[in-house]
């Protein structure tokens, strides 16, 4: 229900600006900025030092300065497996960013609403993103095509979205602005998110709440009819709107609705059970996409004048994740060999209140709100090894170790700092449970003191699901919970148009990268979603389109169609056709146990080239050894996983070298050897205060890594902190 | 434990299907329901032979993709749960457990326990929305909504679309889902504006997709969601307010949702619209 605390952000942050922390450094550079009538300052912010100069508050343990050097062994591991390609630059306009995607849309190209039915735009995927934007650019008069992989519209990933969706409506009197929103996510994102596509953002987020609340979202309400918000732990204000804890099911059932409304009024043209194989890019354009029938197993291409791709993001490359089992990273990888650019691959959020493996058929991991640490202890017995019941381990021999390490926010600390915490334990020998994998989170003490109505009231629903999937009773035994991956931070890369460097490919929700920077805020992802589907692709396709007008999508015998229909048809029959004796979900849980092991929770130079070897190794016994069952022209689910998994492969050996390549901790990139002396992540922000944008590997060739520098004038740099 | 699984495999909607026994062993009592085919897969897969296809996704009972019945009940044996969320406790060692795709006409079987259940969508498509451009949705507090409207509608709204409704029903029906959507959009009063054309169309479709309800209520204990039977009385009594609306020419002759024009054709309620004067309740 309410994820409390992931969206907190820097407290001491906020205890600077009311003005009672005694000064530091950084304090004189804010008051400089408040001195020139602004805080945001005109000119580009130059990158503060590391640790020192960012230590603002007495909070703030003082951190030694740690003099940086290359390192030349890193140096030489990292060019054997990638070369650095030219800056990017322009991504997005510049000027003052409160009025900025107001100034842009007015310098956005229109269509005439007679001429737009002469385009045709194929959107993939259909969940919160896709949906908005098929069925708006559908409304306003463009053929659409939508391409979900599901039955059925309404069953996108979006539905598991739980807590809620952030707006800065300001609904309550307690400070929240726009402005706000902005500053908390682009705080919560460790300073690697784009300040202007984070303010777009936080702008819209008004919109959607309004438009939503007119589809027929029906948002938890107060007595008086107003439509009631939940505040985040950590988060100082109250900007969460909810439907119980479904908001993600409802935000994709109302989405989903419209789409069908046009499908039925006979303007949209819904494919279902599709899944993408590839781009087709003719005279460095993105015009089509070829795409399998997952029915009859039929490959056949589509064109158009564009194509947006909203197929969500890749964290099912862990196996054990949270995500669905079909989500996977096979639409955005094929662009990405086509020419598209990835951004951060390396970023993926790790949620620490998933519930722990059960058994080794166990396919998923289970999402539980973060909203029960609210209440919940988080505790390890203090010895590793201790095979007591929980209810017979004495407190002296327990650790509450959260509380331990972060007093002020203790069972509240934020989701990557949490979730490495837990990591250290179960790492010390310290698990509990069966296969000692989780750690407990315990409501004794909240159902003494509150009584055990109170407790159903608040979290009935998770703890029945919890019942449900355990067959023990939280309320008399502690609950074990472990971290596991639900979201990545990186995808395609976009410019502020949600246009990938392939002109006509448009990317929007969690398959684009622009929010999250590298560590997303609560109650963000839905909202990232809708913002793209629903307030910014139907304008900026609009932009793409107009100029072509008179031109019609490219013809199907094309070469550049014909040729990438027969590579796709290739793929299949290769992977039909191995001839070997092992299954895909085993080479998938594979891939999962090495990424979790060397680009997990924690990584470190060592473990993250020795893991993109390993990687590479299982990639070459995945193509000489695979087996899968059936045919082609079937519906065959082993035929699906085996493809997918084949890209994660690839996409997996990125992430490594990506993870490598980061040489700082930021966020939810947690490098061991960059930390403070108090374990939090140690960002270098002289080299790394930019985005990674990797370029597909030449033939023979390895990576090629494109920066783009990001600057910090809203929000200046700073800090987190949660002690 | 050991489970003896028969299993109904069917290589496509026009194949005849037939009936396959397999063993798993090993079997552990947090195994869900699908876990117990992953498992079974992964033995057929060993073996060389051609896995058994069924629909899944999300794994926490939310996204509506999975459906199979266990042992003749939707979902399993446990009510109101969905099968992804259903353990094998229930079993004992060398139980037999029969799996099948839903049973309903209207969803016909694409392969072993996959089904088609676009019918379902097609209701949706006729009408079940609240037909709203983009950028054109006003202030969101303008119009307040009580708390307990909008909680039932909350309720109704909790649909996942799994169909294991119409599987329960000996007709199989689609009254609870239509209801549901049906019931969910005219508690708020966003919906009130297409309020009766919105259930005269997406009836008209039920009713030429799915059998007809006679009130067994099976569809209430097999629905994850916990949809309830007062739904179909909402259902109902909307649909008669709306003929009788209709019939005073009140409903605007919409022509842009082709289910309504359809309608117009001439159904049973039209064919004397003379009588509709004694029915005046609002």
């Amino acid at each position: 229900m309410i994820d409390p605390v992931e969206a907190a952000v820097m407290p001491t942050e906020d205890r600077r600006e009311t003005g009672s922390t005694g000064p530091g450094p950084r304090d004189e550079g804010v008051g400089s900025e408040r001195a020139g009538g602004s805080r945001r300052s005109l000119t580009r912010a130059v990158p503060v030092a590391p640790a020192p100069a960012r230590s603002d508050a007495p909070a703030v343990a003082p951190t030694s300065p740690r003099p940086r050097q290359d390192n030349p062994v890193l140096e030489a591991e990292l060019d054997r497996r990638r070369t650095v390609g030219p800056e990017i630059h322009d991504a997005a306009p510049t000027g003052d960013i409160r009025t900025m995607w107001e100034e842009h849309l007015l310098n956005l190209r229109l269509v005439n609403p007679a001429n737009r039915r002469r385009f045709k735009v194929i959107v993939v995927g259909t969940g919160l993103a896709g949906a908005g934007a098929a069925a708006t650019l559908s409304e306003l008069g463009y053929q659409v095509e939508a391409f979900p992989l599901h039955d059925a519209p309404r069953r996108a990933h979006s539905v598991a979205a739980q807590g809620g969706i952030n707006a800065a409506k300001a609904y309550k009197a307690d400070g929240d602005s726009v402005d706000r929103l902005f500053r908390d996510t682009v705080k919560g994102g460790d300073f690697r998110a784009r300040e202007a596509d984070v303010h777009r953002l936080s702008e819209m987020s008004v919109r959607v709440i309004d438009h939503m609340t007119a589809l027929g979202v029906p948002f938890a309400r107060e007595y008086g009819g107003q439509i009631a918000t939940r505040s985040f732990g950590g988060v100082q204000v109250s900007r969460t709107f909810y439907a119980r804890g479904q908001t993600g099911q409802q935000l994709q059932i109302a989405g989903s609705q419209q789409l069908l409304k046009e499908v039925g009024a006979g303007r949209l043209k819904l494919h279902t059970r599709q899944e993408m194989l590839d781009l087709i890019v003719a005279d460095g354009r993105a015009v089509g996409i070829v795409a399998r029938d997952m029915v009859t197993g039929d490959i056949v291409p589509h064109t158009a004048h564009a194509v947006v791709l909203a197929t969500g993001g890749y964290g099912n490359v862990y196996f054990k994740s949270t995500l669905a089992k079909s989500s996977n990273v096979t639409a955005t990888w094929r662009a990405h060999q086509r020419g598209a650019m990835f951004a951060n691959p390396c970023m993926i959020q790790f949620h620490p209140t998933s519930l722990p493996l059960t058994s080794e058929w166990q396919s998923k991991l289970t999402l539980m709100s973060e909203s029960l640490r609210n209440d919940g202890r988080v505790w390890v017995p203090r010895e590793p090894g201790d095979d007591r019941a929980p209810e017979d381990i004495p407190e002296e021999d327990r650790d509450y170790y959260l509380e331990r390490m972060s007093p002020s926010f203790g069972n509240l600390a934020p989701r990557d700092i949490s979730s490495r915490a837990a990591k250290i334990q179960l790492d010390a020998g310290k698990g509990v449970g069966p296969l000692r994998n989780g750690v407990y989170l315990d409501f004794r003490d909240a159902i003494a003191r509150l009584g055990r109505k109170t407790m159903e009231e608040r979290y009935g629903n998770l703890l029945e699901l919890y019942t449900d999937a355990t067959g023990e009773d939280p309320y008399t035994s502690p609950m074990r919970i472990a971290p596991g991956p639900p979201f990545a931070m990186g995808g395609l890369w976009t410019d502020y148009n949600q246009m990938s460097n392939l002109p006509g490919l448009f990317v929007g929700g969690e398959a684009s990268f622009n929010y999250h920077g590298a560590n997303r805020l609560g109650a963000n992802s839905l909202l990232s979603a809708s913002v793209d589907g629903w307030f910014v692709l139907p304008w900026t396709v609009a932009d793409y389109v107009a100029p072509l007008l008179g031109t019609d999508p490219v013809p199907h015998d094309h070469p550049a169609v014909t040729q990438a229909v027969a590579e796709a048809r290739g793929r299949v029959e290769h992977l039909l056709g191995i001839g070997g004796t092992t299954g895909p979900d085993v080479y998938h849980k594979q891939l999962g146990e090495l990424l979790t092991d060397h680009v997990g929770v924690e990584r470190h130079a060592e473990g993250l080239a020795k893991g993109a070897d390993a990687i590479k190794e299982l990639k070459d016994d995945f193509w000489s050894n695979l087996r899968v069952v059936g045919h082609g022209q079937q519906l065959n689910q082993e035929l699906e996983r085996a493809g997918r998994l084949a890209d994660y492969l690839e996409l997996a050996e990125l992430m490594a070298l990506d993870a490598l390549d980061r040489d700082e901790s930021a966020g939810a990139h947690f490098r061991s050897e960059h930390q403070t002396e108090d374990g939090e992540a140690l960002r270098d922000d002289e080299r790394w205060t930019s985005t990674s944008a990797w370029e597909a590997a030449p033939p023979d060739g390895v990576p090629i890594r494109r920066s783009e520098p990001l600057t910090f004038d809203a929000v200046p740099l700073a800090t987190r902190s949660y002690k | 434990m050991r489970l003896i699984l028969e299993v109904w495999r069917q290589a496509d909607a026009t194949s005849p299907g037939r009936f396959e026994r397999y063993e798993v062993d090993g079997v552990t009592d947090e195994v869900s329901m699908l876990e117990l085919l992953d498992m079974l897969n992964a033995q057929l897969v060993a073996e060389g032979r051609e896995a058994v296809a069924f629909d899944h996704d999300c794994r926490e009972g939310i996204c509506g993709s999975c459906g199979l019945m266990v042992n003749g009940q939707p979902h399993g044996p446990q009510d109101y749960t969905p099968a992804c969320l259903q353990r094998v406790r229930t079993f004992s060692d060398g139980d037999v457990v029969t799996l099948e795709p839903w049973r309903a006409g209207a969803f016909p079987v694409v392969r072993d326990l996959v089904v088609d259940r676009s019918a379902l969508d097609r209701i949706i498509a006729s009408g079940g929305y609240i037909s709203t451009a983009t950028n054109a949705a006003p202030e969101a507090l303008t119009q307040p909504v009580n708390k307990h409207q909008a909680e039932a509608a909350m309720d109704h709204a909790a649909c996942i679309g799994c169909g294991a409704c119409v599987a329960a029903c000996p007709n199989g029906a689609a009254q609870l889902f239509t209801g549901a959507k049906v019931a969910h959009l005219a508690e708020l009063p966003q919906g009130q504006v297409e309020r009766y054309e919105r259930v005269r169309s997406v009836v008209a479709t039920m009713e030429s997709e799915f059998g007809s309800c006679t009130n067994y209520g099976e569809c209430v204990p097999a629905c994850p969601a916990g949809i309830e039977l007062d739904v179909i009385a909402h259902l109902n009594r909307d649909f008669r307010k709306a003929v009788v609306i209709e019939r005073r020419g009140e409903v605007p002759q919409r022509t842009d949702v082709p289910w309504l024009a359809r309608l117009r054709g001439g159904p049973w309620w039209q064919s004397d619209p003379g009588d509709a004067g004694d029915h005046t309740e609002r």
